[in-house]
């Protein structure tokens, strides 16, 4: 019979602790199915952030260091600037990239390192039990919003890529979702290009995908698909954002 | 023989990095080490595969040199007071997972913003942790510029050597002043090789994990206690030095520069037939605890005198385990002691 499907050679055979209908697992694969493609796994360090993603230290077969929460960025500019052949890329939350690790996301893209963010907006802290975060909905409940985060007093949702962009100096900022198979195809296609932005040394590059915690949300993996779709995607438009193909260098 | 230069404090601890080998600095300017953020832009930026990045904090800067000295690199960072606050969860992480590195606290008077003169209120902070967690630095106290270049490059080689992060502790005085130093040939040799454990290529090997924490507590235990042995291996690097300690009427214990203000109050106690002897911690970090309890069994009265509100005073009490007796005489809050008040202070003790 012939094989048609199989887990990447990046990811290590160590089960993923995420809960079911989870896409942090949907996002590592895509991350290991880049790696295998551009065939950089055994040149590439990753930084595993605080979150549920902590244990992504041990899913990926390739060096792996935790970062402290929101640190990532830094902790990845260290790593290049003294492995600058090797391709480094940090796995963030939302908790940990919009909120605590602010300063570092800003200025590792202002001083447009290159390295690769995969940034996995759930809308919600996953890992300390469902709190609000700066991507949490206008309205949305969470054990720190209780009545619905209202504006008026704990701000709008901050949109990451559209902040990043107003900055000249990262190389490639894109939104990616991965509800529906089209989506997922666009999302590998995002992935890849990013790590190819940083193999050709062209400067920052990060993407944010969309995703899901059926857990926090209280629901199903399928009602919480259809929730990403119906309130995430609104107000967090998919595409590329930011796509300097000649690298920073050239565009000043 | 290598020729002397006249360098300011701070600018000498940089010149000693890159003298041992330092390649990477990260660091954010705050009063009163800047020159040294500064004189390690001004050297790093020029030499090729080094990197100098002035982080946007001191946060960001710690969490460079956590990566850095992950992926192999001899890596340093400075600040003074509260930028050391900053830092205290990097270091925290640092300890954790064993890597090395060199922080440079050169202090200033606090709490809170305080003031930007000289103090030595870090020392809590530097010797017991000052992060979560029990973990502790390699503390080493200079007291003059000729030793902020010694200090700085044994610094270096001891972090490698324990795999644990070290602290240069010093005041604002020793940053800002200028004296000659010297330096001396360096070996190169003495920069362990990292391939075995940094992170890097994993072609041909295991993938490596570099991971501080464990959430098995019977785990983190395990973790915790061999790193507490290294602290145990550690004991032997105590360095101090004893002046003046024939006959001594009283020993005064005191680091840094209060140490040399001391040396001086002894030059005017002498003229007064007043014996005063010193001894002087170099490593805060380990104690010399046994070798001032041995001394303080050959004195009736110890006096430690701080530019604090009384901190070494407790590692002092502990060392001398009643065998003498410890008072304490401290100026804080960036006023630096001077001779004659010292000399009061042990006449009035001697009284
Ligand atoms: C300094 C610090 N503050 C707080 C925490 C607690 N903490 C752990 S994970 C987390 C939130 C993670 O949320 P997110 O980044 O959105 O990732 P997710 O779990 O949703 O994947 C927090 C606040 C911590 N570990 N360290
Ligand atoms: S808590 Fe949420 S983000 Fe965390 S693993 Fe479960 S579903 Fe995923």
């Amino acid at each position: 019979m012939k094989k048609v499907f199989a887990k990447p050679k990046s990811l290590t055979e160590i089960p993923f602790t995420y809960c079911p209908g989870c896409h942090h697992g949907i996002i590592h694969r895509l991350i290991a199915e880049a790696m295998n493609d551009l065939d950089i796994t055994k040149e590439t360090i990753g930084i595993a952030p605080v979150g549920c993603s902590v244990f992504a230290y041990l899913f990926f077969d390739c060096d792996m260091i935790v970062a402290a929460h929101g640190r990532a960025p830094a902790t990845a500019t260290g790593i290049k600037r003294v492995k600058p052949d090797n391709i480094v890329f940090t796995y963030q939350g939302d908790g940990d990239l919009a909120s605590i690790g602010t300063a570092e996301i800003v200025h590792a893209a202002n001083r447009s390192e290159k390295i690769t963010v995969i940034f996995v907006n759930n809308a919600i802290y996953g890992m300390t039990g469902g709190q609000m975060a700066p991507t949490t909905l206008e309205g949305q409940v969470t054990q720190t919003s209780p009545y619905g985060r209202d504006p008026k007093t704990m701000g709008m949702p901050i949109r990451i890529c559209e902040l990043l962009s107003t900055l000249n100096s990262p190389a490639y900022i894109a939104r990616v979702a991965l509800t529906k198979p089209a989506y997922i195809v666009k999302a590998k296609k995002g992935i890849q290009k990013a790590f190819q932005y940083q193999i050709d040394g062209k400067g920052f590059s990060l993407v944010e995908v969309l995703s899901t915690c059926p857990t926090n949300w209280g629901l199903s993996p399928k009602e919480a698909n259809e929730w990403l779709e119906k309130n995430m995607i609104p107000y967090y438009p998919l595409g590329e954002f930011k796509c300097v193909e000649e690298g920073i260098l050239n565009v000043r | 023989m290598a020729e002397r230069l006249l360098m300011k404090g701070n600018e000498a601890i940089g010149e000693a990095a890159i003298h041992a080998g330092c390649r990477y600095y990260f660091g954010y300017p705050i009063t009163p080490q800047s020159e040294l953020t500064a004189y390690m832009a001004r050297r790093l930026l020029k030499i090729e595969g080094a990197a100098f990045i002035q982080a946007e904090s001191e946060i960001a800067a710690i969490n460079m040199v956590y990566g850095a000295s992950a992926a192999g690199g001899r890596v340093m960072t400075s600040s003074s007071s509260p930028g050391i606050s900053l830092k205290q969860e990097g270091i925290s992480y640092i300890a954790c997972a064993e890597l090395p590195c060199v922080i440079v606290n050169i202090m200033r008077g606090g709490p809170g913003l305080g003031s930007i003169q000289p103090a030595q209120g870090d020392y809590f902070q530097a010797t017991k942790g000052g992060g979560h967690g029990d973990y502790h630095l390699i503390v080493l106290a200079p007291s003059s510029v000729q030793e902020l270049v010694d200090l700085t490059i044994k610094a270096f080689d001891l972090s490698d050597k324990y795999r644990n992060p070290a602290m240069i502790l010093g005041d604002g005085l020793l940053g800002q002043m200028m004296e000659p130093v010297q330096f001396k040939e360096f070996n190169k040799k003495s920069i362990p090789a990292k391939e075995d454990w940094a992170l890097g290529s994993s072609k041909g090997r295991e993938a490596r994990r570099i991971v501080p924490f464990n959430l098995d507590p019977n785990e983190l235990e395990k973790l915790v206690n061999e790193i507490g042995q290294k602290y145990q291996d550690i004991q032997k690097e105590v360095e101090y030095e004893v002046f003046n300690i024939d006959n001594p009427d009283i020993i005064i214990v005191a680091y840094g520069i209060v140490a040399r203000i001391v040396k001086t109050a002894i030059q005017k106690a002498k003229k007064e037939g007043i014996n005063i002897g010193l001894i002087r911690p170099i490593t805060l970090y380990p104690f010399p605890g046994a070798a001032i309890e041995d001394i303080a069994s050959k004195v009736e009265k110890i006096l430690v005198t701080e530019m604090s509100l009384g901190q070494m005073v407790e590692d002092v009490k502990i060392a001398v385990n009643g065998k003498a007796k410890v008072s304490f005489y401290g100026r804080t809050g960036g006023v630096v002691i001077s001779p004659v008040e010292i000399l009061e202070e042990v006449k009035r003790l001697l009284k």
